[in-house]
């Protein structure tokens, strides 16, 4: 298949201040991501006014202000998919990696065990040996839905979501992992403890994890 | 020397807010913000102070602070009665508030959130950029308590040009009228044509649900289309204003503290002014949506 014919948008009203350019997977997301956060950066045009570029699972919301053009970012945002690259791998060799030092000490590990048919073991194994990339944000300050990974880890939510999940859980849901950047109401299953600091609002970024970040989880030992 | 303000009482809630932090979105952190974005600017022109000086943020009245220092000060917003050690001030009226006094604003009669702007603004650290306290994200300064003394800014170079302004009361008797604008699945709930499943046109009660993050309305049901039925949205970016439909029917409107990110469909967005309009709502006021095109 051809990877470099430029990415198929639709793009769609949001309102007064943003379009939502909808696009076919997460693959183009992160790619039209890429390529609009550069042009986003370099700032000329209808985009001097561009606040914020938001991504969803499928989508990309690009949030202007209050003068903005909306009609001429969207012709731009066109263009740009248009000769963006749709090579999936924007996180591949060369990029930097985020390592996160995981003890695999969940209170569901053998529950993700059980669902997947794997051992705890080989849970840990294909929860490590795989990277991960940054897909989006949102839920909270911090939190970033992990995609990539080993499939056979796909497990559903818990049943009836915990009140509290502790700062540093590392958890599975559907398509995605995430690490709690701090202790709120969760339905994700637990399989273990991270000390990164996923959000800190004194440092340059404050987040750890960006859209487009990859990221490798590596076992640090310590089960209870 | 710049005046402090000493916080004498608050109300229900107060909140630090300025123009917001836009440019975090992505990680979470939406650009939250003065709710009613036009009564906070109105304060901020009144006191010529330039964009950007945080203010406080009172929800139904109830706050009072005694000036350390010489305030110069206005309140917008929602019309709470105002008094100055006791005697009436007028509302969107300049305040010339002397060393020791005690400003105190009561109970609105209509409206919910008013803007007490100092000229300089509430000087309290920023956080990424900005002093405005977003109750979801959790990220900003703590809301001002009794006993709190909270720095006021030097004023900067512009000069307040004038004393008054005439303006109608947010909120009134009768139904609210707010606009909306097509929003990206229009299409889920029988497209702008089709009245949006019921959206427009239905009288909409503001339930007791409501807060910063976003008004949820009752009283009727917004239909899905046949077609969309039963499909799931992926997560998507949501914005200020936003009409969105979960599957129960009933809308929300997301005002200045909204998600980052919502998984049910967004089929209209109100305009900027409405969503302003829609941040001083009270639990149990009437609302139509109104389409603009």
């Amino acid at each position: 298949m051809d990877s470099s014919t430029g990415i198929p948008v639709d793009v769609l009203p949001a309102g007064e201040e943003a379009v939502l350019v909808e696009v076919a997977d997460l693959d183009d997301v992160l790619a039209l991501d890429a390529a609009l956060r550069s042009v986003a950066a370099e700032g000329t045009g209808p985009w001097s006014a561009v606040t914020d570029l938001v991504p969803g699972a499928r989508s990309l919301l690009v949030i202007a202000g209050p003068r903005a053009d909306l009609a001429a970012l969207s012709r731009s945002v066109r263009e740009v998919a248009a000769a963006a690259d749709r090579s999936p791998e924007q996180g591949g060799s060369g990029a930097a990696v985020v390592e996160i030092p995981v003890r695999y000490d969940g209170p569901d590990l053998g529950d993700v065990a059980a669902l997947t048919g794997l051992t705890v073991a080989d849970v840990v194994a294909a929860h490590t040996q795989l990277p991960w990339r940054v897909a989006f944000g949102g839920f909270a300050p911090g939190f970033a839905y992990l995609v990539g990974g080993d499939p056979r880890l796909r497990v559903p939510r818990r049943d009836t979501p915990r009140v509290s999940v502790p700062g540093g859980s590392v958890a599975l849901a559907g398509d995605f992992s995430a690490v709690y950047p701090r202790t709120s109401p969760g339905g994700w299953q637990l399989i273990g403890t991270s000390d990164a600091v996923l959000w800190d609002v004194e440092r340059q970024p404050p987040a750890l994890l960006t859209p487009g970040t990859a990221v490798r989880f590596v076992d640090v030992g310590g089960d209870s | 020397m710049s005046p402090a303000l000493e916080v004498v009482s608050t109300g229900a809630l107060v909140l630090v807010e300025d123009e917001g932090r836009p440019g975090h979105a992505a990680v979470g952190v939406g650009r939250s913000g003065a709710a009613d974005r036009g009564a906070y600017r109105l304060g901020a022109r009144i006191v010529g102070h330039g964009e950007g000086r945080a203010a406080l943020e009172v929800l139904l009245g109830g706050l009072a602070v005694r000036a350390l220092g010489r305030a110069t000060v206005v309140v917008t917003g929602a019309p709470a009665p105002t008094s100055l050690d006791g005697r009436p001030v007028a509302h969107a009226t300049l305040v010339d508030v002397p060393p020791g006094s005690t400003l105190a604003l009561g109970m609105p009669a209509t409206g919910l959130r008013s803007y007490l702007t100092v000229r300089g603004g509430i000087d309290v650290d920023p956080v990424l950029g900005s002093r405005s306290t977003d109750s979801l994200s959790l990220v900003g300064p703590a809301p001002p308590r009794s006993g709190d003394v909270l720095p006021v800014g030097a004023p900067g170079g512009g000069f307040p040009t004038v004393d008054h302004v005439a303006l109608p009361p947010p909120g009134h008797e009768g139904i609210s009228l707010l606009e909306v604008l097509p929003g990206p699945r229009a299409a889920w709930v029988g497209g702008w044509g089709g009245g949006l499943g019921g959206l427009v046109g239905a009288v909409w009660t503001v339930t007791g649900d409501s807060d910063r993050v976003g008004l949820r309305l009752g009283g009727a049901r917004v239909e899905r289309a046949e077609a969309w039925a039963d499909v799931e949205l992926p997560s998507e970016g949501l914005v200020r204003g936003a009409v969105q439909v979960p599957p129960g029917g009933e809308p929300v409107v997301f005002l200045a503290d909204h998600p980052v990110t919502g998984g049910y469909p967004v089929v209209a967005v109100l305009t900027a002014s409405a969503a302003d309009r829609a941040a001083q709502l009270r639990p149990g006021d009437a609302v139509r949506l109104v389409p603009v095109t």
